[in-house]
């Protein structure tokens, strides 16, 4: 009975997947949104980099709501890992050659990642990538000594600031334009460093997100090897 | 130059597969993460390859480090060895 059950709903699926797939023809780029977006993207938003400008400007909203999410999970990582008793890494260095090449090439690192969100309009990458890379150095540090400590506040502080300047810079476009996150600021020149009107401000505040959120939950983490 | 774009693009395929083998057999999880992080290594020089270098970069910082990090927290609390 239940064998028949299942051929039968199976069916009823094929059908329908059947009938709507030979609907779409087959080796047919059907897809002329991204055209779209190659012809009018410099235009509309003065973004040379046509995935920031989509990123940013087009699906702001989506950017806003992946940012929540990765704030939602580094504060439940937080409360699951908490614990009241002062935790603290294990007083270990590594040998001399990880912690002098750590030591030259850290800030170096965190350069690299300023460098990658600030120009996000202009060179590929943009905040994610450029947080994402900041962290990466500060697990550098924090593998190569084990007593750099990065301070908890202050990580807070920058992510608060940031996350509130993503949402007034929204908030600005729904006062002074029409719609949330329009770009108010004016576009200036193509392929310079000040153009895009708010993009580079938006992608500035989404690096120094991430770069905080991920640095935090990366100590959350490793403090909680014995 | 277009030949050698495509045995670079081989030798990459094989080299994907390998380690993707590598990271699925092997019995010491720790060797196995490595394998994982090899295969994010590949995979953004193809998507650098494929001219989407924003995917490059994200695969090259989170694939490369960050999850590798977490991956070994993690068999640093629980075993080393698969069974």
């Amino acid at each position: 009975m239940r064998k028949v059950l299942a051929v039968f709903l199976l069916g009823i699926m094929g059908f329908y997947l059947f009938s709507s797939f030979s609907e779409i023809p087959f080796g047919e780029n059907r897809a002329t949104v991204g055209d779209y977006y190659l012809e009018n993207t410099v235009l509309q938003t003065g973004s040379v980099n046509t995935i920031t400008s989509i990123v940013v400007s087009y699906r702001g909203f989506d950017t806003l709501g992946e940012v929540t999410v990765l704030f939602l999970a580094s504060t439940g990582l937080a409360a699951i890992l908490f614990d009241n008793k002062g935790r603290k890494r294990r007083r270990q260095h590594a040998s001399l050659i990880v912690r002098v090449g750590a030591h030259l090439i850290y800030p170096l690192i965190i350069l690299l990642g300023a460098y990658v969100f600030i120009h996000g309009h202009l060179t590929p990458g943009g905040g994610f990538q450029g947080g994402a890379i900041i962290a990466t150095g500060v697990l550098l540090m924090f593998m190569s000594y084990r007593s750099f400590e990065v301070s908890h506040k202050w990580l807070t502080y920058l992510e608060s600031f940031a996350g509130i300047s993503f949402v007034t810079i929204g908030l600005s476009g729904l006062i002074w334009g029409e719609s949330f996150l329009q770009n108010i600021l004016p576009l200036g020149v193509p392929n310079e460093l000040f153009s895009a009107g708010v993009i580079p401000i938006i992608y500035i505040a989404v690096g120094i997100k991430v770069g905080a959120e991920l640095t935090g939950l990366l100590d959350n983490l490793l403090k909680t090897i014995k | 130059m277009i030949v050698a774009l495509t045995i670079m693009v081989y030798v990459l395929a094989v080299i994907l597969i390998i380690a993707a083998l590598f990271a699925v057999k092997q019995k010491d999880l720790l060797l196995a993460v490595i394998g994982t992080s090899a295969i994010s290594v590949v995979l953004s020089i193809f998507f650098y390859i494929l001219q989407a270098p924003d995917v490059a970069l994200t695969e090259a910082a989170i694939g490369v480090a960050l999850s590798t990090i977490i991956f070994v927290i993690t068999i640093k609390k629980t075993e080393r060895y698969e069974e």
